[in-house]
């Protein structure tokens, strides 16, 4: 290991490595950049230009006009991906805590069942998962995909707590019972303290999960609360009039702005949870 | 304080499964030092996490002051513990994780600062409240540990190998401070460790463990110098006891073992007993303190001439090893005999300090050697 103080040789493998990397990230930032550019193009210079060439003039008419179409949208999106993150975020991490802290008979057997969940595809829940909001009165409201996402990604938290909690050490929990805490205390004044980077992991992964969705948000809401994803497709299938892709870039920035604002706010914790996770477990 | 009681405990992970703990039977007095000791996997953790509560047990009961405290939750016992990983809360200070306790048992907050003040006295800590347990060596995580337990005020502490983590010098420093503390507190103890030492040091009582089952229980000096069996008597003392493997013979209704160093041969009379002992192999136990230099013939005591294979100084002794019967045998001289690998020296042994034990099942072989003349052609071995 270099100490951070001495600077490694600029030697020619190091120099491969680090082309390799900027052509690695060239490649990854084309589609936003062309996304940018095209979004604050006029349609003119969208049809006279080619995808990467400068806009002649910046104009913002594209993102006024797909904020006026999506907006109500993107605020369905919030209220449906809101609380389906922090519902399933506080369910898995209790799972997390009971399932390594206070094992109980077949407790593996019931945490190798949910893992189950993970590799469950999205099609495969449908019609169940239709049927019973259909039961619950739930069907085409917000309420219900919240419900449906709550569940769908439960298997995910509890796995992500689980594995973070079976490597903090048992004596915690038992000091804190001879101090004279009950379940729900240690979990608050112990457990929770620590838990602040798989809480961010967790966070991360069903924001982006549950933002991102379309098949649930298409299946499972109509009309007026459809979730942005469902909007954006709507928006861009257009078969009516002229493309207007300045429009379609702008609407599709819209809707990913929320995922990279919540990748760069705790980002640093998602590198960190997993590898803490990882290392440990 | 209180006094703690163990009556028949058993503890078993499920049937069919090997007991981990088999009818654990002593009592402590108010006040006592109970040291539970014995090899890793023999059940000393299990029993205290079953005193603890964090462990219910299958059978017997477990009194804390004559009441029964089997059936009831830790909180409720009223006993502080201090673990091998100290277990502090890592987001908590070191005020905090003492006040943990306290603020549970809704102690109003004027006591609890008394309390930390108290306690971080005795421990010398008070700089360190502030900290988070991150920041602290491992000496100093233990002393919060220890405070933590200290401040409840407990009927009884429990110790897990709370010094095991700490570095060989620290160790002992601590072993002495918490001998100080428990002078001063009184405070009926139980610590468990596998470390022979700090039984003998701290313990009123000690109680060695092996698979799940008390080989002894008594004063350090009782496990010393009167063990039950070859594991007790192993287990304790360092350097370990030397077991040499001998064929008795009897003369004059007299028992002798035959002790053979290659060049020379002795005989040890060993006392009175019947003649069906006369060709058995046992085991003859002598610690190596108690081989000395000398030929015997001021004191009558029976020695052998034997060759130094290795020599060990450690500082304050000489440890020197010779061949008796085929086995590695360890003396404890005194630093400035002058002697080098390959030199004959001439060691004696006092047969009345020499243990015999059983060759299949190592259990301790009781011979009358005060009343040899008195009760002469009487069978006086006997199994322990």
């Amino acid at each position: 290991m270099h100490s951070p103080a001495e600077k490694p040789a600029l030697s020619i493998s190091r120099i491969a490595i680090h082309a390799v990397l900027l052509i690695a990230v060239l490649l990854y930032l084309v589609p936003l950049v062309v996304m940018l550019l095209t979004s604050f193009k006029t349609p003119e210079d969208i049809s006279s230009g080619n995808l990467l060439s400068w806009p002649t003039v910046v104009s913002g008419v594209g993102w006024v006009k797909a904020w006026g179409t999506v907006n109500g949208y993107f605020w369905n999106s919030i209220m449906i991906t809101v609380p389906a993150v922090l519902i399933s975020t506080a369910i898995g991490a209790l799972n997390g805590y009971v399932l390594s802290m206070w094992r109980f008979r077949g407790s593996q057997l019931f945490f190798g069942l949910l893992l189950f969940g993970c590799f469950l595809p999205f099609q495969t829940v449908l019609l169940p998962a239709s049927f019973t909001l259909g039961k619950l009165g739930l069907a085409s409201t917000t309420s219900g995909l919240v419900l449906v996402h709550v569940v769908y990604g439960l298997a995910f938290t509890t796995l992500f707590f689980r594995n973070f909690y079976v490597s903090i050490p048992d004596a915690l929990v038992k000091a804190a019972r001879l101090d004279g805490a009950g379940f729900f205390t240690i979990f608050r004044c112990i457990i929770l303290p620590m838990s602040t980077p798989i809480i961010m992991v967790c966070l991360i992964w069903q924001f982006t999960q549950i933002w991102n969705d379309f098949l649930f948000g298409v299946v499972f809401a109509s009309g007026d609360s459809q979730p942005i994803t469902v909007a954006l497709n709507n928006l861009v299938n257009t078969s009516t009039g002229a493309k207007e892709y300045n429009v379609d870039m702008a609407a599709a920035m819209i809707a990913g702005l929320p995922t990279l604002l919540v990748y760069v706010v705790a980002g640093k914790y998602f590198v960190r949870g997993l590898t803490a996770g990882a290392v440990k477990g | 304080m209180a006094t703690l009681e163990l009556r028949n405990v058993n503890k078993t992970y499920g049937s069919g499964l090997p007991d981990t703990l088999k009818d654990i039977q002593l009592s402590i007095k108010d006040g006592e030092f109970l040291i539970l000791v014995g090899p890793s996997g023999c059940g000393k953790s299990t029993l205290m996490n079953c005193i603890a509560g964090l462990e219910q047990i299958t059978g017997g009961a477990i009194l804390i002051d004559e009441q029964d405290v089997s059936g009831m939750s830790p909180k409720d016992r009223d006993i502080a513990m201090v673990f091998q990983s100290y277990a502090l809360y890592p987001t908590m200070s070191v005020r905090e994780n003492i006040e943990f306790g306290l603020k549970i048992r809704k102690m109003p907050q004027a006591a609890i600062d008394e309390e930390v003040a108290r306690v971080a006295k005795l421990l010398q800590i008070e700089h360190l409240l502030s900290r988070k347990p991150a920041q602290l060596s491992g000496g100093q995580q233990q002393r919060v540990a220890m405070g933590r337990a200290l401040a409840r005020r407990p009927k009884i502490y429990l110790f897990d190998e709370p010094l095991s983590n700490l570095d060989a010098k620290l160790r002992v420093e601590m072993r002495t401070e918490m001998k100080l503390m428990h002078q001063r507190l009184k405070t009926t103890t139980v610590y468990v460790t596998h470390d022979q030492i700090e039984a003998m040091t701290l313990g009123d009582k000690v109680a060695v463990m092996k698979d799940g089952i008390i080989q002894q229980f008594g004063t350090p000096q009782q496990i010393y110098n009167d063990p039950a069996n070859q594991f007790v008597a192993s287990f304790i003392g360092s350097p370990p006891m030397n077991f040499i493997p001998v064929r008795l013979a009897r003369q004059d209704g007299r028992l002798l073992a035959l002790l053979d160093s290659g060049q020379a041969r002795c005989e040890l009379p060993l006392g009175v007993a019947g003649a069906e002992l006369d060709g058995r192999e046992i085991i003859l136990g002598i610690r190596p303190e108690q081989i000395a230099l000398g030929t015997g013939e001021g004191n009558g005591l029976p020695g052998i001439r034997a060759d130094v294979q290795v020599t060990e100084p450690t500082g304050p002794d000489l440890l020197v090893f010779v061949t008796l019967n085929q086995t590695k045998v360890c003396c404890r001289l005194a630093p400035d005999v002058a002697c080098k690998v390959g030199d004959s020296l001439n060691l004696q042994f006092d047969p009345a300090r020499v243990l015999l034990f059983d060759a299949a099942s190592g259990e301790r072989l009781s011979l009358d050697t005060a009343n040899a003349s008195v009760k002469d052609n009487v069978t006086h071995f006997k199994s322990r």
